[in-house]
């Protein structure tokens, strides 16, 4: 078998002493945690070694010793090999350097004594009927702190056993208060790790930590009275839980409300999705917020909110004036097209007098819109989120004829259609049926064939005239639509894109591990293979795929066949998702 | 340590370079031809006449200003994403094999599948449109039954080198994977 042993960078220049560590069990491999230094006394070492398992639960042990040559320490070789009986393994490693030789020697001495390895005088000598050894060098420090994927949590267990790599990044990111002795500190014992020149924390990090949790409860407590608010029987009565539902801002603000709900809670993240979900949040809140900040700066600068209304009047007008013009070509000869007249006439002045209701109805607002705008821009101070949705709310708002002759005509349309299908059946001596669900087999009366036949007339040649009207403001309706979906898209956009993973990828890119890859180091006659474990950072796309913040998301899930059949028969398009309870 | 020239499907000259580090870590690394000059002039030249002979009827000189930007983009695309320079194997007894393609920006991907997951190392043969071509693939094992193979992952995909190339790369991965059994 080749045995392998994880060996920390950071241990390389380290004066003699032990090595200490963790036997992988199930694999022949061993994990290097730590270098005990030479002044030491062996049941201090024991000692602590059982204090550090009680805390991480790794079952840590003395793997063997270390040997760096330095002036004055001839004899130290010999003692260090002979520590062997006082720490009983199965196994004692012998690592040592030797000046002069980048590699270093590994010898390796069985419980009963035999040594089972001396690459220097045996390598040439004999093939591959010894054992061997692979040195795999590793950046303890970044093993630490990086997240293997697909994620395994500690507490929940699989029935798959861990590969050898997961266990080698266990065990390091478990043993981490091996790591908080440093060489300032006072203790019977000196350690090298990667901490050891002096403990790696920020000051404004520990700051924010203590900081963050009254912080958290006092939000916590605002947003319990927020849900109290919310919670009042006038604001669940029908009609109102209705026009908020459709409200794309009313919609915002509650999942901005479940957004802090998990950002917020004081209870710590305790593992790594948790944390990340939380991060990646309160991220993307910050980053809204900022953006939103930047619109405000932007919009009251230079009286920029009285120009936007005094432009918004008259696009309204324009509008109302252009939807007039088609309405009139329509009630004409609409691209040489012979209507039915009389029908014609009467949907194009039932159209004309809605129209001008909606003028009206902007011309008794203009006076208060620009101080609508001013009150509703402020709004952006609370993310560009909550500015992106009330546009599309105003949009909504503005373009309400556009919808209600939208919904006219469809029904109109819908009517129609499924009047002739009816009796299109009739005519083929079938109708219906609506316990079984199918078509059956029916002998009409010449009467009811009578009276079948010429309503289907009737209604054939009505056809064309709905269809165009139908036709006309599903294409109106469909762009605003359209923008409306532009818009709901972005603020999802902004919801749930992971940014703080994104970041860690671009500025940390080991702390998300794919897997490992290993580089070949120098070989030299006489020293085991060595090998380099760096990190191999996880794709930028499966970050995104991984980190996305699940949303509700208020676009319409149809596929583009079904949007087009729904078109075809006549029922009604939404920019929402209709069925709120998909879920389950 | 060997360098051995041999050809891939297409009839193009490719190199194999063994490394042997140790008795039971053998690096294989098959380098294709470097990006031709003259494909390159060709490319280039053809964007570039079609965009003056546009510009010549159109009389627009965003034509020929976007054609340049479009060569430029189009071959940083071809170097970073596309052309792949050399192709690595890293076969390391008892603890994996490592996949590494290098592009020629100098960007690499590496992908490391460990001993417990892989099964076997075995050359198959595949349907590549109109001809029969023969590949070198790793099985991967399902964890929770050793017996089935859940995927395959084929090795030195870009260059595609002729059986006589695999089988050497075989033969010898197939030592080492004798031995850590």
């Amino acid at each position: 078998m080749v045995l392998k042993i994880f060996f920390p960078q950071c241990c390389n220049t380290a004066d003699s002493g032990l090595l200490v560590g963790r036997w992988i069990p199930g694999h022949n491999s061993a994990v290097v945690l730590a270098v005990v230094h030479y002044p030491f006394i062996p049941g201090q070492v024991k000692k602590y070694l059982s204090e550090i398992q009680s805390q991480t639960q790794v079952d840590l042990a003395v793997l063997g010793s270390w040997s760096m040559p330095k002036e004055g320490q001839e004899g130290l070789d010999s003692f260090l090999k002979d520590l062997s009986t006082i720490f009983p393994q199965k196994c004692w490693l012998q690592l040592s350097r030797e000046i002069g030789k980048r590699g270093f020697t590994c010898r390796v001495v069985q419980n009963n004594g035999t040594l089972l390895q001396d690459k220097e005088q045996k390598s040439d000598v004999d093939g591959s009927e010894e054992d061997k050894i692979i040195l795999v060098h590793y950046d303890q420090r970044k093993v630490m702190l990086s997240q293997l994927h697909p994620v395994q949590e500690a507490d929940q267990k699989s029935e798959i056993e861990p590969s050898e790599l997961r266990l080698v990044f266990q065990t390091v990111a478990q043993s981490q208060p091996l790591f908080f002795l440093d060489k300032y500190d006072d203790g019977p014992l000196k350690l090298t790790h990667w901490q050891s020149e002096g403990r790696e924390a920020s000051i404004i990090a520990e700051l924010l930590k203590q900081a963050s949790v009254p912080v958290c409860i006092c939000l916590t407590w605002l947003l319990s009275l927020w849900l109290w608010f919310c919670s009042f029987r006038i604001l669940n009565i029908p009609p109102v839980k209705f026009i908020t539902s459709k409200l794309s801002t009313c919609v915002q603000s509650g999942y901005r409300a479940v957004h802090f709900k998990t950002v917020f809670s004081p209870k710590k993240a305790d593992t790594h999705m948790d944390f990340m979900r939380k991060a990646n949040i309160f991220v993307s809140f910050l980053v809204d917020i900022a953006l939103g900040l930047l619109l405000i700066s932007w919009l009251y600068r230079e009286n920029r909110i009285s120009k936007l209304a005094n432009t918004l009047v008259p696009v309204a007008d324009h509008v109302a004036k252009e939807l007039q013009q088609l309405l009139e070509w329509l009630m004409g000869a609409p691209a040489g097209l012979k209507m039915n007249k009389a029908l014609d006439q009467v949907l194009g002045r039932f159209f004309l007098y809605h129209i001008h209701l909606w003028i009206s109805y902007i011309h008794l607002m203009s006076p208060f819109i620009e101080r609508i705008l001013w009150y509703v821009g402020l709004s952006a101070c609370l993310g560009l989120t909550f500015a992106l949705s009330i546009l599309s709310d105003i949009v909504a708002l503005l373009t309400f004829h556009i919808y209600c002759f939208y919904v006219y005509g469809a029904r109109l349309y819908c009517l129609k259609i499924y009047g002739l299908s009816s009796l299109w059946r009739l005519f083929r001596g079938k109708k219906w049926n609506v316990l079984r669900q199918r078509v059956d087999s029916c002998s009409y009366d010449l009467d009811q064939l009578f009276i079948g036949t010429l309503l289907f007339t009737i209604l054939l040649f009505l056809l064309p005239t709905t269809a165009l009207y139908y036709l006309v403001f599903t294409l109106l309706r469909l762009v605003v639509v359209l923008f409306q979906g532009v818009i709901h898209l972005s603020v999802d956009f902004i919801n749930s894109f992971p940014l703080f993973a994104i970041g860690l990828r671009i500025c940390r890119p080991y702390r998300l591990a794919e897997g490992v890859k290993f580089k070949v180091l120098c070989e030299e006659s006489g020293s085991p293979l060595h090998l380099m474990m760096e990190i191999n950072p996880l794709k930028c796309s499966s970050v995104l795929q991984r980190y996305r913040t699940p949303t509700y998301s208020c676009y319409p899930k149809d596929s583009w066949a079904a949007l087009c059949k729904k078109l075809f028969v006549g029922e009604l398009i939404y920019p929402w998702k209709q069925k709120t309870d998909k879920t389950d | 340590m060997a360098d051995e020239e041999f050809t891939d499907i297409n009839g193009n000259w490719i190199s194999l370079d063994c490394q042997t580090h140790s008795s039971f870590c053998r690096e294989f690394t098959v380098t294709s031809p470097k990006l031709s000059l003259r494909k390159v002039m060709v490319y280039t030249c053809c964007v570039w006449l079609f965009a003056y002979a546009v510009f010549f009827f159109t009389q627009n000189t965003a034509v020929l200003s976007s054609a340049i930007i479009l060569t430029l983009v189009g071959m940083v695309i071809h170097i970073h994403f596309v052309k792949v320079d050399h192709e690595t194997l890293l076969i390391i007894g008892s603890l994996g094999v490592q996949l590494s393609s290098s592009y020629a920006s100098g960007r690499e991907s590496t992908t490391f599948i460990e001993m417990s997951k892989l099964k076997d190392i075995v050359i198959n043969e595949a349907v590549y449109m109109h001809n029969i071509i023969y590949y070198l693939c790793i099985l991967i094992k399902d964890p929770a039954d050793p017996e089935t193979v859940t995927s395959v992952v084929p090795l030195f995909q870009s260059s595609k080198p002729r059986l006589n190339c695999l089988i050497q790369v075989y033969k010898s991965c197939q030592e080492i994977l004798a031995q850590s059994r």
